[in-house]
């Protein structure tokens, strides 16, 4: 059929670039180190022999946000610390991914007050939310399986329809 | 309920500074006073010095908004004596339009980030305070959020999130 059709041995694989490079993507996510309250905790778990995030590929957290491509905003976002998630953000590489982690996170849960912000989506665009109090486990772990999904069907992101007009 | 015999705390106060101590009680066995807020310094000094009391251990200073009384604001002190095993509760009162008191630094330098916090969440002034500034909010927010007239549903806009 095609041009390229049985030109090669067995052991080459044609394929397209998008591909490849979404396959590296989604196999080796590696998220940001930092939790902001008592869901970082659970987020430590996933990461634990019980859970063990890093069969998923996504177990490398990083220290510096330069080094990662997923974020994870495990807890309350409060309005002094929204320009530092907002400078994180913006410091981590293309592509990148933001997991809300908690209905804090979300819209900042039952904290309907002066110090935190409604929402981290009100800063910075979010691919993934989990609800919950704080999530279970299960949750990161089958939402960052659903990040690898959007990865692999090269879906548009939430960064590329940010900012939301409503 | 009410002790009618005041402690040995509450009794060499109001020995010392008769008059600047507004009131006292014991109520539930916790030792208060209402003090003049002008001689706070003074009478925190004697807390601290005295042999008999010995107040080496300040636990905390808060605000209270008391919104339609007057005076409106009060200042807490909560003392305790690693020495004597005792503890009292020193208020003074602040008004509205004048609301000042000096700073108990130079009793207890702990004090430093408890009066700013007093500051931050209640617009108390204390006076010659080495770095009187927020401490919880970010500069840029406006007004003292634990004041009883601070709208429950305000909200500023967040700041340096911008591109």
């Amino acid at each position: 059929m095609g041009l390229i059709e049985n030109r090669f041995s067995k052991n080459i694989i044609t394929t397209t670039y998008d591909a490849v490079f979404n396959w590296a993507r989604r196999s080796s996510l590696w998220p940001m180190q930092f939790g902001l309250a008592c869901c970082a905790i659970e987020m430590m778990s996933t990461l634990d022999p019980r859970y063990d995030m890093s069969r998923f590929g996504a177990e490398v957290f990083r220290g510096s946000p330069r080094q990662a491509d997923m974020m994870i905003v495990a807890g309350t976002v409060t309005e002094k610390m929204a320009p530092v998630v907002k400078r994180l953000y913006d410091q981590m590489a293309d592509p990148k991914w933001v997991l809300a982690m908690g209905s804090c996170a979300m819209c900042g849960g039952p904290y309907k007050t002066y110090a935190v912000t409604q929402g981290v989506d009100r800063i910075i665009p979010v691919d993934v939310y989990i609800p919950g109090c704080p999530p279970i486990p299960e949750q990161i772990i089958d939402s960052i399986v659903l990040i690898q999904k959007m990865i692999d069907s090269g879906g548009s992101r939430a960064r590329d329809r940010w900012p939301i007009k409503i | 309920m009410t002790d009618k015999q005041p402690s040995v705390v509450l009794a060499k106060l109001i020995e010392r500074f008769g008059d600047d101590i507004v009131a006292t009680h014991s109520d539930f066995g916790d030792d208060t006073a209402r003090v003049n807020r002008e001689r706070i310094v003074e009478i925190c000094t004697f807390l601290r010095d005295d042999p008999d009391l010995l107040f080496d251990f300040a636990m905390d200073l808060t605000g209270v908004d008391y919104l339609g009384e007057e005076p409106r604001f009060e200042v807490v002190y909560h003392l305790y004596s690693l020495e004597k095993k005792h503890r009292v509760r020193i208020k003074a009162r602040v008004p509205e339009e004048d609301p000042v008191i000096d700073s108990v630094i130079p009793v207890w330098v702990g004090m430093d980030w408890f009066e700013r916090e007093a500051y931050d969440m209640y617009g108390i002034l204390f006076r010659d305070h080495p770095n009187l500034k927020r401490i919880l909010m970010y500069e840029a927010f406006e007004g003292h959020p634990l004041r009883k007239d601070y709208p429950k549903a305000r909200r500023q806009p967040t700041v340096g999130v911008e591109e």
